[in-house]
């Protein structure tokens, strides 16, 4: 079907802003091909319906909207006290000063930059590949284009039991930086590491992420992306998910004009799992915010379960979205899914739209979702505060309260209360 | 420490009036007792008196040591010294009985321009006083009352009393839901806290509790007022009779 000369107008307009850098043969492919694939799809508008509910024309616009600096001040930063690999990109420009040496026993780990000049690289069957298995049966134009246009990212291959996290670090410091990066990672048999992001990586950001766990691999994801109240972001996970693989990824999401985090994740083996989950706090005072999390997942293997637990917390005329899906093919018997998506809106001006879909094809499985919207329970406020708690803090224990499940998706204690840690000082500095 | 004057109250809703002049003195070191039938306003009275939401005083006052509570939030006066322990104890999923305790006890000492207590003095704190109501470590780590049995949440209240230390307690039908065992518990519990500068308030249905928290003065409620007050011996003589003959005596 020919697109509509708008969205043509409208792709070509953010083609022609990007540049298509070039490398190896095969990443020149990739590029070339990712390109074709996102001008037979164009880019998406609002009147999509996988954009119904999040308007895309900031992240498909030619140009980045500019996005004032946050300033955090002495604030403790997220991970700041976990021993991990750093690996700093400023403003979506991989930052060598600044990061440690890209060198970690069971790790091999490289710039992107620079794989997509090799060659001949193991991530040449990856690169782009995954992306493109994910946009089936919807597309996905913004990580075709990402695929396309990338000019950075970090590739990581685990071959063992890593000892520290890598931990990828962006940071914001150009208001008019319009960042795209993708990241490969491959997790082989019986390896297991551990990734954390953190940071608005730039006033725009569209990001892309390929997760490939072989049989039994291990995967922990947690990232937090950052206070600052301006920046726009996409970004992708394609993940595939082998015989007896675990995938757990977790994301803190406070303020943003714009995010959406999408998930596509392939259940390929039997007795594989994975687990997606969200905590957002959305405040609409200073800036606008929007918060959509996309999740899909297909189990094709048998035995295998999934959880999608996202939770947000609105206030101030902020919105958010939850679009999960569970497709269960022929075949993936005795499927285990889980998903919930759950909204606390703290005043009558904010939104949460849910779209919470399951779509089955085998006999034998258990499927549940729920979602739910609610304001606080005025009880429990009553109760906290008839013990000498003030509004705002009792409040906040209940904000903690809701937030839970989806904290409780951390699996290293340490991790999870540092985030949980974070997530105290972030109220506080609300508080005042 | 307590007087309550005149007292009126609407619900806010339904302007409907619930109070209708209520006289009351709790002095220190007292312990009164209110009971009344079923809608007398007893609940009301303290529901108002720790601010819950949905009640409009149309007239009157009560007064804490002197300070109008009438104005002030809830977490205000319970700063200034005034707990009620719940009929009905609010279940809170997600926040751990600790966290809580630990929350509110710091939150009154900073409301009152006292240091916080320090973790350890805490824990110290903590596990002395609920190995006396036989609250066990499990029970503390639990979220607030969540899975709570009748008898523990009420014990829960009294833990949560015996922390904060306040000086005027009002008790809302805390032996509703008990068995003897756990009345005896809450009792004891209760009488530990009695000393010359706390005040106590205890709004029951039956003479029972009162064989337990022994009443100074006792005070009977009907329709909003309080017609009769007396000693120990008007709780025996509604437990022998019944509130039948009370009200047609005042009427």
């Amino acid at each position: 079907m020919a697109l509509a000369q708008a969205r043509i107008d409208l792709t070509e307009a953010r083609i022609a802003a990007l540049e298509l850098p070039h490398g190896a043969n095969w990443a020149n492919e990739a590029r070339h091909t990712a390109l074709t694939r996102l001008r037979a799809m164009g880019l998406p508008t609002a009147r999509d319906e996988y954009w119904k509910y999040t308007n895309p024309a900031e992240l498909t616009v030619a140009d980045a909207p500019a996005a004032a600096l946050f300033d955090p001040g002495q604030d403790r930063r997220v991970f700041e006290d976990i021993d991990r690999l750093k690996i700093v990109f400023v403003d979506g420009v991989f930052d060598a000063a600044q990061s440690d040496d890209l060198s970690l026993e069971g790790l091999e780990i490289s710039r992107l930059s620079d794989v997509l000049k090799t060659d001949i690289h193991w991530a040449m069957d990856l690169y782009g590949h995954l992306e493109t298995h994910g946009q089936d049966p919807v597309a996905r134009p913004l990580a075709a284009l990402n695929t396309a246009f990338a000019t950075d990212g970090i590739v990581i291959r685990a071959t063992g039991r890593v000892s520290k996290p890598v931990s990828l670090i962006y940071l914001h410091q150009s208001e008019t930086s319009d960042a795209v990066l993708h990241h490969v990672i491959r997790v082989e048999e019986g390896a297991e590491m551990t990734l954390l992001e953190q940071g608005p990586a730039a006033a725009r950001f569209n990001k892309c992420t390929e997760v490939d766990l072989a049989p039994t691999a291990r995967f922990h994801h947690i990232r937090a992306q950052g206070r600052d109240h301006a920046r726009r972001a996409v970004t992708h996970s394609f993940v595939r998910v082998a015989e007896a693989a675990h995938y757990k990824s977790f994301t803190l999401t406070c303020n943003g004009v714009l995010t959406r985090n999408e998930h596509v994740i392939d259940i390929v083996g039997d007795n594989a799992v994975a687990h997606v989950a969200g905590a957002a706090l959305g405040d609409g005072k200073r800036a606008e915010f929007h918060h959509d999390d996309t999740v899909f997942v297909t189990h094709r293997g048998e035995d295998c379960e999934s959880r999608q637990v996202f939770k947000k917390v609105l206030r101030n005329g902020a919105s958010g979205v939850f679009q999960g899906k569970i497709l269960v093919t022929p075949g993936a018997q005795k499927t285990d899914g889980y998903q919930i998506s759950q909204a606390l809106l703290l005043d009558d001006d904010s939104t949460f739209l849910a779209k919470p879909e399951l779509e089955i094809y085998a006999d034998d499985v258990k499927c549940s979702h729920g979602s739910t919207t609610g304001a606080i329970d005025e009880e429990a406020l009553f109760y906290l505060r008839s013990r000498g708690v003030d509004h705002s803090t009792a409040t906040d224990l209940l904000v903690l309260a809701f937030l839970a499940e989806a904290i409780d998706e951390i699996e290293d204690d340490t991790l999870r209360a540092d985030i949980l840690a974070q997530l105290e000082l972030w109220l506080a500095r609300r508080r005042g | 420490m307590l007087e309550i004057r005149n007292l009126h109250v609407e619900l806010e809703e339904e302007g409907k009036q619930i109070l209708k002049g209520v006289d009351l003195t709790v002095e220190a070191g007292k312990v009164h007792a209110i009971m009344g039938p079923n809608g007398s306003g007893k609940s009301t009275l303290s529901y108002v008196l720790s601010g819950r939401d949905g009640y409009s005083v149309t007239d009157g006052s009560a007064t804490l040591l002197g300070e109008d509570i009438l104005e002030m939030e809830p977490e205000e006066r319970a700063a200034a010294g005034l707990f009620l322990a719940f009929q009905y104890p609010v279940e809170i999923p997600g926040v751990g009985n600790m966290t809580f305790l630990r929350t509110a006890l710091n939150a009154q000492r900073k409301l009152r321009g006292e240091d916080e207590v320090s973790a350890a003095e805490f824990l110290k704190l903590v596990r002395e006083k609920a190995k006396t109501l036989k609250i066990d470590a499990e029970m503390l780590k639990r979220p607030v009352n969540v899975g709570f049995s009748g008898g523990e949440k009420k014990r829960n209240e009294i833990l949560q009393m015996a922390m904060l230390e306040p000086k005027m307690c009002i008790l809302d039908e805390t032996d509703s839901g008990l068995d003897v065992d756990a009345m005896k518990l809450v009792s004891d519990g209760v009488n530990a806290l009695r000393d010359a500068g706390r005040g106590f308030l205890v709004i029951t249905h039956y003479q029972r509790l009162l064989d337990h928290i022994k009443p100074d003065v006792v005070h009977i409620m009907s329709d909003g007022r309080i017609i009769k007050t007396g000693g120990p011996e008007l709780a025996l003589e509604v437990e022998k009779n019944g509130y039948a003959d009370l009200l047609a005596e005042v009427a």
